[in-house]
């Protein structure tokens, strides 16, 4: 594949600071992804991909959720249990760049910021894109939530979706 | 190998390879994504069965054959033959995709021996024909028959190097990767026999679980004048994808042999060429 993901961040922790600021015009796009909480004797936090597609480019990691804490990095082992991030994106960098991942989340909603244009963030010109967004829980299942959004000519947008089992409810707003 | 006069009832053929077109035989991994670390191991079922994917035939003394993507041969390890499969293990060192196969390529015929006619014997290989017909016979008569079963893993990236077609038999090109196969998306496999496209076969895709639902759910196909056909998933799993040549579940045997012009010499029919193949895919969900 062509497109080779960059190492620098991709997403930052809203509220995070420490990285230098973008410039006022720059892109920048919020997701907010909710982990629901499930109740069962052995839980363990989801893996989550997030991806951007656009009809005719290779589709995007903009995020990558793992156990990042194991020996040796083995959390990258599971990876491939997304499997449509695998499929789609995932195998081509199977030890995805340090600025694209990130530990796993507990339940709730977490919200990740995205600056268009930075690491491995794409900055979005007009048009038809979508937000996939994965969680596979280990000892659980595994959910795939589309948000199709719309960038407009001021590059902005906005798109929301939910989830049933795996995760909740994601949206998305694109902001200059 | 020597074409004479002929004296042979297709019938015959047919029914001496009947039992082998009852059954599907498969091999079935045990994952088709591998992460690329260089230390993952895969293992295979390997059976005969009538419905996907369960065990209920013998299990046969299949020597599988695991080519790298550096196009080098794997050892299987752990081979274990059971009573209603084989099973073996393949270590995924390179990254790229592998191909699991099992091939034979067999010979029937007949020939004359003292005015008698002889069948060649079952499991009769292209290399033991000189040695499976006696001196002295005539009129002999054969076809060959290759069959073919695989299926394909890939550790990080697909690759393409383990299909080169050896030009012999029923074989997949593949247009979209055998591992890079989602629900809702068209994929095309281009099918050769002996190297050539193999135009305006039947291709059935039959997903696995069979037993836990009252609809086969088989998918149609056939292949275009480049030997195309094209299937689209509806639902995630794994498939068995397959098509055949020749006398598929007795066909050939049920089709009368061609009337001869009653003045010629009676002109029973030449035993038909068959060839089968198929592969075992994930389809993602």
């Amino acid at each position: 594949m062509q497109f080779t993901q960059k190492m620098i961040f991709g997403g930052v922790a809203l509220g995070a600071t420490g990285f230098a600021m973008a410039p006022a015009q720059a892109q920048t796009m919020d997701v907010k992804v909710t982990i629901p909480r499930i109740t069962v004797a052995e839980y363990h936090k989801p893996y989550v991909a997030m991806w951007i597609e656009q009809a005719g480019k290779p589709a995007r990691t903009i995020n990558v959720w793992y156990d990042t804490g194991k020996k040796n990095n083995a959390g990258t082992k599971w990876l491939r249990d997304m499997r449509q991030w695998w499929r789609t994106t995932g195998r081509t960098t199977p030890t995805p760049p340090n600025g694209v991942t990130g530990a796993t989340r507990p339940p709730g909603a977490a919200t990740i910021s995205f600056t268009g244009g930075r690491g491995a963030m794409p900055a979005l010109t007009a048009g038809n894109y979508t937000l996939v967004v994965e969680a596979a829980r280990e000892g659980g299942g595994r959910e795939v939530v589309k948000v199709p959004f719309t960038i407009s000519s001021a590059g902005t947008g906005k798109g929301s979706g939910k989830g049933s089992f795996e995760l909740g409810a994601v949206s998305l707003t694109v902001r200059r | 190998m020597t074409r004479k006069s002929l004296l042979i009832v297709a019938a015959g053929a047919a029914l001496a390879f009947a039992q082998t077109a009852q059954a599907r035989q498969w091999l079935l991994p045990s994952e088709t994504m591998f992460t690329g670390s260089g230390n993952e191991w895969l293992t295979v079922d390997a059976a005969n069965s009538t419905d996907l994917y369960y065990y209920d035939h013998p299990g046969q003394p299949w020597d599988a054959v695991v080519i790298a993507p550096d196009g080098s041969v794997v050892p299987v390890e752990n081979r274990m033959v059971g009573k209603l499969r084989q099973v073996f293990d393949v270590r995924i060192a390179q990254s790229g995709t592998y191909k699991i196969s099992v091939t034979s390529d067999m010979v029937m015929g007949s020939y004359m021996l003292g005015g008698e006619k002889k069948m060649l014997p079952r499991g009769t290989t292209p290399a033991g024909l000189a040695a499976a017909v006696p001196a002295g016979a005539t009129d002999v008569q054969t076809a060959e028959m290759n069959n073919r079963f695989e299926t394909f893993v890939t550790a990080g990236e697909p690759t393409t190097s383990v299909f080169a077609s050896t030009g012999k038999g029923i074989e997949m090109i593949p247009v979209t990767h055998p591992n890079d196969l989602a629900v809702g998306e068209p994929a095309t496999f281009q099918f050769l026999i002996d190297g050539k496209p193999a135009a305006g076969i039947d291709v059935v895709a039959i997903p696995g679980g069979v037993r836990y639902r009252a609809d086969i759910k088989q998918l149609d196909a056939k292949t275009d004048a480049e030997g195309k056909a094209h299937f689209t998933w509806p639902e995630a799993g794994m498939y068995w994808v397959s098509a055949s040549i020749g006398g598929r579940r007795g066909e050939a045997a049920a089709t009368p042999p061609t009337p001869t012009p009653p003045a010629a010499p009676p002109q029973p029919e030449a035993p038909q060429r068959r060839a089968s193949y198929a592969m075992t895919v994930e389809v993602q969900g």
